[in-house]
């Protein structure tokens, strides 16, 4: 029987920046590693993002952003997520993000934060062995 | 069955589960679609199909709209491919779908196709079921873009919309076997643009040379999705064709072919799971058989025979235990 659960994930642009370059690479690569990845499109309000991911049952959101609205953005998405009962999806973010705003931001409950430079590969390690602990 | 409960309490959470474990053939799916199918019945099924870059996802959100204006709820099922290569998939249907993404009465479930040829995925048919029974009083499929031959929308919705655009091809392309067959209601999208009035004589042509008797013509509708034009004309059409399907009787003719047609492909899937985990346990031995049936010291009808007994045989010793 085929019981493989297919990793589904949600890559999404959180507010106003336009530039989805990085997103779009991300998702393509994630695609290729065999996932089924949703792309919801850019400037997407966090109630947006969080119905995506009710809706398609995601195991793994990936925030892009690069607008430098993170700290407002992402807990806002965080809120919404444990307010729906979703606080289990894991979370990661990604875009231009200073070093100094990562550990407000693992205190929200996003595991991870990639920055540029980071290769594909490793995000793809690290959702899947994060999601197989589950 | 928890799940199933829930799901007829209206939550959210338990419907996308719930399709989680049907389309992945987890233990319990079965079980919770055996509960779930007397329940079915109740919601209008559009499907919408076309050609790559036709519209398909706007016209979907566009209607999906005016399905709300109407006070109806909406389930939209969006479909796109899976790669043969990787299994992964990009599913980018709700990026145009955004117009509606927020709205709680709408439920959109992106899939993939997953191996299957025929424009949905296999478990299409049971997440119309579940959204069914959610209580969605419209479900909307739109199929991964077609070309001239993937026609399984046509046993899976009530409505079948075909969504064409300027420029896709000569007259020619209309008078072929396939997809043109299966409209019941033609979309010329993308009508602003040069050549959308020719391609509505071609297609009226190409229906007015069809030698079969209709007892519906099928209307064609120009629209512009992305401006919202025509979207009130192609929903009026939904529900006239939905009123001659019910008046003919038509349309408890087409849901009994429906079940049919998916009951035969459950029991196909069946067996084709015993022949999977038969080639799984015995790969060496196929292998070598391959080796022969290449150098033509064996040929593949005999070794075809043999292979069905051999599943016949496991069948039925299952169903004695």
């Amino acid at each position: 029987m085929n019981q493989d659960r297919r990793i589904r994930v949600l890559v999404a642009k959180p507010g106003l920046d336009g530039h989805d370059r990085g997103a779009k690479v991300i998702a393509r690569a994630l695609r290729d590693s065999g996932m089924e990845v949703i792309y919801t499109g850019i400037r997407q309000t966090p109630e947006q993002i969080v119905d995506a991911a009710l809706q398609e049952d995601v195991d793994t959101i990936l925030l892009s952003i690069l607008s430098g609205a993170h700290g407002f953005l992402f807990p806002r998405i965080m809120e919404l997520l444990k307010k729906k009962g979703l606080g289990d999806i894991l979370v990661l973010g990604g875009g231009i993000i200073p070093e100094d705003d990562v550990p407000e931001l693992k205190k929200l409950g996003i595991s991870e934060i990639f920055g540029p430079g980071m290769s594909s590969q490793t995000l793809i390690n690290y959702i899947r062995e994060s999601l197989s602990q589950v | 069955m928890e799940l199933v409960d829930e799901v007829r309490k209206g939550s959210v959470r338990a419907l996308a589960k719930l399709i989680t474990l049907v389309e992945n053939e987890m233990p319990g799916g079965i079980e919770a679609m055996e509960k779930i199918y007397p329940l079915t019945g109740n919601a209008y099924i559009i499907g919408i199909t076309g050609p790559p870059g036709a519209g398909k996802s706007t016209l979907t959100d566009r209607i999906t709209k005016e399905l709300r204006r109407q006070n109806h709820t909406v389930g939209i099922i969006a479909i796109d491919p899976t790669s043969p290569f990787t299994g992964g998939a990009l599913l980018g249907d709700r990026v145009r779908m955004q117009g509606v993404s927020s709205d709680e009465d709408v439920f959109i479930r992106s899939m993939a196709t997953r191996g299957s040829l025929g424009g949905l995925s296999r478990a299409t048919s049971d997440t119309v079921k579940i959204l069914d029974a959610y209580g969605k009083d419209y479900i909307i499929i739109e199929t991964v873009g077609v070309g001239q031959d993937e026609v399984d929308i046509v046993r899976t919705a009530d409505v079948s919309i075909l969504v064409v655009m300027p420029g896709g091809g000569d007259d020619i392309q209309a008078i072929k076997a396939g997809i043109m067959e299966i409209g019941d209601i033609f979309v010329v999208n993308k009508a602003d643009r040069d050549g959308a009035d020719r391609l509505v004589t071609e297609i009226k042509m190409m229906l007015g040379l069809s030698s079969v008797e209709r007892e519906w013509t099928p209307p064609i509708i120009k629209t512009v999705a992305t401006e919202d034009q025509g979207i009130g004309t192609l929903v009026e059409k939904i529900n006239e064709h939905r009123d001659f399907l019910i008046k003919s009787g038509m349309l408890a003719c087409r849901r009994k072919e429906r079940i049919r047609c998916e009951i035969i492909k459950m029991i196909e899937h069946e067996i084709y799971r015993y022949l999977d985990g038969l080639i799984a346990e015995n790969k060496d031995f196929f292998e070598q058989r391959l080796e022969d049936i290449v150098n033509k010291k064996e040929d593949p009808y005999l070794l075809t025979k043999k292979t069905v007994e051999t599943i016949a045989k496991r069948i039925s010793k299952n169903a004695n235990v």
